[in-house]
């Protein structure tokens, strides 16, 4: 084991990719009635959402829900559970800036996690 | 308790290290730490407010391993990404991952300066040393720990649960078995150390 290659070896490649324009967008409008329902009403909440990899252990991922959200043992082994066999779990729920902050604390702890505006 | 953490009465966490692990430990959380990249720290002259307020990149990294330690805050992975959904993530990493960075840098340079301390302590003759972390410096560590196994396994390409059954049982001739057994190693750690720290 006292042989661990280096593994900061970046890929070979620059920094084209994946470039993002943020110049304004022009987004089609739906024309029909069925899209137009799904577009979100302003005050709909948003919900932080975490997503599963083969790397986060179970406990750990139990461990930051009881920490960071300070959910009991049994909601946060159930959410960890539905992250692991259902790929995702709604963790959290808010405000925009709530969600915003509850990403980047999860984030922090190394849990793949985005917000998006809850549709359901 | 080799290799392993074991709760300390009163609060911390304990590991027997060897000079070697102690050694490889190391080396990992440095690379952690030149992967991660160099703190926004002022220019002499400049003024210290100025960092304060830097913004940070709107681009997801390139390199796979660090775009998982600091993902797309708006883009699900279920669906397409949206022109709006690129834009509200680049804008969310520019007021985000500047600290993001500066804690992961943290936490591994408190790490190992926890290992530094073990080896100079070790002096010459001392085959093996108990490493005692406080409950703080067991988050900081949980959190290299965890930044680590994500890294290797971006380099080890382990993208599925089936995948790394699979690492477990590759031949010794295999170019990533010390990777591996790294990945492994780091794991029952991690779970041991958890285990310390749930409430």
């Amino acid at each position: 084991m006292a042989d661990v290659g280096p593994f900061v070896r970046r890929p070979l490649c620059g920094g084209s990719m994946g470039r993002v324009s943020v110049a304004p967008v022009e987004i089609e409008r739906p024309e029909s009635a069925e899209e137009t329902f799904l577009v979100p009403e302003p005050d709909t909440p948003w919900v932080t959402l975490v997503h599963n990899d083969p790397v986060n252990l179970m406990s750990y991922v139990s461990y930051v829900f009881q920490t960071y959200f300070g959910y009991s043992k049994e909601k946060a082994k159930k959410l960890m559970l539905d992250v692991h066999h259902k790929g995702r779990a709604v963790v959290s729920a808010g405000s925009r800036e709530e969600m915003e902050r509850d990403v980047q604390a999860m984030h922090g702890y190394g849990l793949w996690a985005t917000l998006s505006q809850d549709r359901t | 308790m080799a290799g392993y953490f074991e709760a300390v009465p009163g609060g911390g966490a304990a590991i027997a290290l060897d000079t070697v692990e102690t050694s490889i430990l190391r080396s990992l959380a440095v690379q952690l730490l030149e992967l991660i990249g160099p703190g926004d720290e002022p220019v002499e002259g400049a003024d210290p407010l100025a960092a304060l307020f830097a913004e940070g990149p709107s681009e997801a990294p390139a390199d796979p391993a660090l775009a998982r330690l600091f993902p797309e805050a708006y883009v699900d992975p279920r669906s397409e990404p949206d022109a709006e959904a690129r834009a509200a993530s680049a804008e969310f990493r520019r007021f985000t991952e500047n600290d993001l960075r500066t804690r992961k840098r943290e936490d591994a340079l408190s790490v190992v300066r926890n290992l530094d301390a073990l080896a100079s302590a070790a002096g010459d003759g001392e085959p093996g040393l108990v490493l005692k972390l406080t409950p703080e410096e067991s988050r900081r560590w949980l959190g290299t720990l965890n930044d680590l196994r994500l890294t290797i396994a971006s380099r080890l390409d382990i993208t599925e649960e089936d995948e790394s059954e699979e690492l477990y049982r590759l031949p010794d001739e295999d170019p990533r078995k010390p990777m591996v057994m790294a990945y492994l190693w780091l794991g029952g750690m991690q779970e041991t150390l958890v285990e310390t720290l749930m409430p």
